[in-house]
């Protein structure tokens, strides 16, 4: 048998901000229809490594990167690259909540949609509903799908962000720290989600959480001081680790 | 005990003082607005805003050809004014740290303080002495120039309230740079910028200095913005340095339009942002 | 654009990645739009500058920097020196703060720290709204209500109390160095308090919290722990109100008098900088004349630049916070 081909693939990446490099020569590879864990102690360049996949790092001040980005197969940063349709098949969301204040719900969730050019609206009102559906959000905001979006729970906020993500239908999702913000409440249902919709997406989730690491990923890896310490499988990187740093962090020594 | 009893008192006394230095602070204001209902409200009436003013010695007339000129006058320094304001505001938020956005900045506050008598002089020697005539379109380009780096100021600031992490997350699905900014950013921003811009009309609409060798003045109604054209707060200031009772008179009436107007555009700034950004404040 | 020419390298799969030329050419136009904004303060300041400089230049050739200093101001000779409308403009602003300050700081201290709370906004708003007027009104307003009443009854009752000071003798004119100051005072006061205003609210409480703790009354509370926190931030306020009373233009010029010679009677007429701009700009005869009222304009453009400089640079170090004021006490 044979593995399927990865969805994303990253070669001896390096993401500077100036002179500092806070991801330093990481190659991973990311199977498709998975969920990938980056865990680490803050600071450690999980984040930055996540920034740089759907080249949002080289947005920050001093952010460049080296090393390569491939996405089923084609050099993302490659000079004829449009990152405006590489953010379109890898969406993100981030720690907080992020919807845009002056749309609506509906506005919110059809934003990416709308940029892809007009379509019909019985289309357009589908694409909103299933995808809120997928984030086991229509059923309580069905009724006010044009009021803001702000008045929303901090947790609908971001499964409302999420469903953002998905409308457009992306290859890959980067979720960075996505419960961070969220009660226990709002973080077991967004752990639910992620688990769900890894049958549709390839999902890449950075965590600071270790319990919630073990229980919604497919593989671990384990960033320390911008070097990637240890990669593989979820239940492996947590019941025997390789490295003596890795299994410090998982125990609880340090971090 | 004593000590203390003493120490208690010179408190009390200090912040009486305070109290009594608000009412003098706030008495102008009574007295100002108070002398101009006075004085202006029994002239005003209709005929105060549809006609134009009489010879002098006669009473009656009105301000309606400063009415329109003070319309067009700030009106085409607004549409001079405002994108640029609002232009160079993004710029510094968008590029904070370039050059550019350091000279600017520094330079918009550096022109905030010029007196405007001598953005008035300015304009003379560019427009008004090569044309070799007066023009409402000069005294638009004065104002232009005051509203500029008060309407930059405002943008940035605002701009800057927005948290950033709303232009990554529309970078991150897929919008284009530009239309993050104008879609997401200053959307976002408008309902402050707006406040903003509505105050700095509201502050050149009642200019003087700088219209006095532009704008020049002029009695009659004219709708050519490239000839003399009149204004209101001209007309407060001729008609009340003029010898007559009448010209006295109106220059009340006409000082209330002004302050009418320049109030309820301030009061209007206020009103578009009661709300404004409630939902970050967290 | 090579961007038309997709390089080998690319798979199939990745054909969809293809740069988007419209994009791509939004943003450039975009930065470019912005760009030229920003770009157009600078210069308009910049040719500010060079106009003034260029307008003034035969008077700058002709009298030199002694212009500020020379007394005579005749047109119809051809002889000009500022000295009097210099020391006009700063005698008005230098007085306008006198009353300005203290009124100023006991309202904002007030304010911030003392009135109840259904007084703080009513009162804060009315100061806005005095800010709004416009200067014209201001004018008007001192000319027909405020001099009469100082005519009639402020100006004996000065003369009579403080009569042995050169400054208070004379006659009393109606239009005076006073008269212009009292309305400048008004003016610039709503500057002062606001912006004081804002620089006490960003005192942190626990600068309160901790004198209070010690056992201080209010009033020693705001002497030794709010005051000189906010020492250099309210002496930014104060020279950004200098600011605006030295550039201030109308109000002063209906309210002075206009006339060139200079006494020491603060009950006589007197002339400033900008009113001399407003009033003899339109019927400048000479060149001659232009050019001295534009080297007034250039003057009284570099006075207010380094004042208001002066300001910013004492207020930005007191909203970074590190105050040395505060560490000293």
């Amino acid at each position: 048998m044979t593995e399927p081909a990865p969805r994303m693939q990253t070669t001896n990446l390096t993401a500077m901000y100036g002179k500092f490099s806070a991801v330093k020569g990481v190659s991973l590879d990311f199977a498709p229809f998975q969920v990938h864990a980056l865990i680490g102690p803050s600071g450690c360049g999980k984040s930055t490594f996540l920034r740089a996949l759907n080249r949002l790092h080289e947005m920050s001040v001093g952010g460049w990167v080296t090393g390569t980005v491939l996405l089923d197969g084609a050099d993302i940063y490659g000079p004829d690259v449009s990152v405006i349709r590489l953010r379109r098949r890898i969406g993100m969301v981030f720690q907080r909540p992020t919807p845009f204040p002056t749309k609506s719900i509906y506005g919110n969730v059809a934003a990416g949609l709308m940029l892809e050019g007009r379509r019909p609206k019985a289309e357009l009102d589908a694409i909103v509903e299933r995808s809120l559906q997928r984030t086991a959000l229509w059923d309580e905001v069905k009724d006010r799908l044009h009021t803001s979006a702000m008045a929303l729970s901090g947790g609908q906020q971001q499964r409302l962000c999420l469903a953002r993500t998905i409308a457009p239908e992306p290859d890959v999702i980067l979720l960075d720290e996505p419960t961070a913000s969220l009660d226990p409440q709002g973080t077991q249902r967004i752990e639910e989600l992620v688990f769900e919709l890894k049958r549709d997406f390839t999902i890449i989730i950075v965590t600071h959480n270790m319990q919630q690491a073990a229980r919604v990923s497919d593989t671990t890896t384990f960033f320390y001081l911008g070097n990637m310490v240890e990669h593989g499988p979820t239940t492996q990187i947590f019941t025997t680790p390789q490295q003596e740093q890795t299994e410090a962090y998982i125990t609880g020594r340090f971090g | 005990m004593n000590r203390r009893t003493l120490r208690r008192v010179k408190s009390n006394v200090m912040v009486g003082i305070m109290a009594s230095a608000v009412v003098v602070a706030v008495l102008p204001l009574l007295f100002i607005l108070g002398s101009l209902l006075l004085r202006g409200a029994s002239s005003l009436s209709l005929a105060f805003f549809s006609q134009l003013p009489v010879p002098a010695g006669e009473t009656g007339g009105g301000v309606l050809h400063a009415i329109v000129g003070t319309l067009i006058i700030v009106g085409i320094a607004s549409l001079l004014g405002v994108p640029i304001g609002v232009g160079a505001g993004v710029y510094c938020a968008e590029y904070p740290g370039s050059r550019l956005a350091l000279v600017t900045r520094f330079v918009a506050d550096v022109m905030n303080g010029t007196p405007s008598i001598v953005v008035g002089v300015f304009a003379w020697t560019v427009i008004v002495a090569p044309q070799h005539h007066y023009s409402g379109l000069a005294g638009s380009a004065a104002l232009a120039i005051l509203m500029i780096p008060m309407v930059m100021r405002t943008t940035e600031e605002l701009l800057k309230l927005v948290p950033n992490s709303l232009r990554e997350a529309a970078l991150a699905l897929g919008y284009a740079r530009w239309r993050t900014t104008w879609s997401v950013m200053l959307r976002t921003a408008l309902p402050g910028i707006v406040t903003g811009t509505l105050l700095a009309v509201a502050r050149i609409a009642g200019e003087t200095a700088p219209l006095l060798f532009t704008a020049l003045g002029n009695q009659y109604l004219s709708f050519n913005p490239n000839a003399p054209m009149a204004a209101l707060p001209l007309v407060v200031f001729t008609y009340s340095i003029g010898p007559y009772e009448e010209w006295h008179q109106f220059a009340w009436a006409a000082a209330l339009v002004l302050i009418l107007v320049v109030l309820v555009l301030s009061i209007a700034a206020r009103m578009v942002t009661r709300e404004r950004f409630g939902a970050y404040r967290d | 654009m090579a961007a038309t020419v997709p390089p080998t390298g690319l798979s199939q799969q990745a054909a969809p990645l293809k740069r988007l030329t419209g994009a791509a050419r939004g943003d450039q136009l975009f930065r470019l739009v912005l760009t030229i904004c920003a770009i157009v303060i600078p210069v308009l300041l910049l040719a500010l500058v060079l106009m003034l400089v260029r307008g003034a230049a035969p008077a700058i050739a002709r009298f030199g920097l002694g212009f500020a200093a020379t007394k005579t101001w005749d047109p119809v000779a051809g002889q000009f020196g500022a000295f009097p409308m210099i020391v006009g403009t700063l005698l008005t602003s230098l007085l306008a703060l006198l009353i300005a300050v203290p009124l100023s700081l006991g309202v904002a201290v007030y304010l911030t720290e003392f009135a109840p709370g259904f007084l703080r906004r009513p009162v804060a708003m009315v100061i806005e709204l005095l800010a709004a007027i416009p200067s014209v009104v201001y004018g008007l307003w001192g000319v027909f209500v405020l001099i009469p009443l100082l005519q009639r009854a402020v100006f004996p009752f000065l003369r009579s109390l403080l009569g042995f000071l050169p400054f208070f003798q004379g006659a009393i004119y109606g239009p005076s160095v006073l008269a212009a100051s009292i309305i400048l005072a008004i003016m610039i006061m709503p500057f002062i308090m606001s912006v004081s205003r804002e620089v006490l609210l960003a005192v942190p409480n626990s600068q309160r919290e901790a004198a209070m703790a010690l056992g201080a009354t209010r009033w020693e509370a705001v002497r030794t722990a709010i005051i000189p926190y906010a020492r250099s931030g309210i002496v930014g306020a104060v020279i950004l109100g200098l600011g605006r009373a030295l550039g201030e233009t109308m109000a002063v010029t209906m309210l002075i008098g206009n006339r060139h010679d200079s006494s020491m009677s603060l009950f006589a007429p007197g002339y400033t900088m900008a009113a001399a701009i407003a009033n003899e700009f339109n019927e400048a005869a000479t060149p001659m004349h232009y050019a001295a009222l534009t080297y007034v304009a250039l003057l009284l453009f570099v006075i207010t630049v380094l004042v208001n400089a002066a300001a910013r640079l004492l207020i930005w170090r007191v909203s970074r916070g590190g105050v040395s004021g505060a560490k000293a006490e």
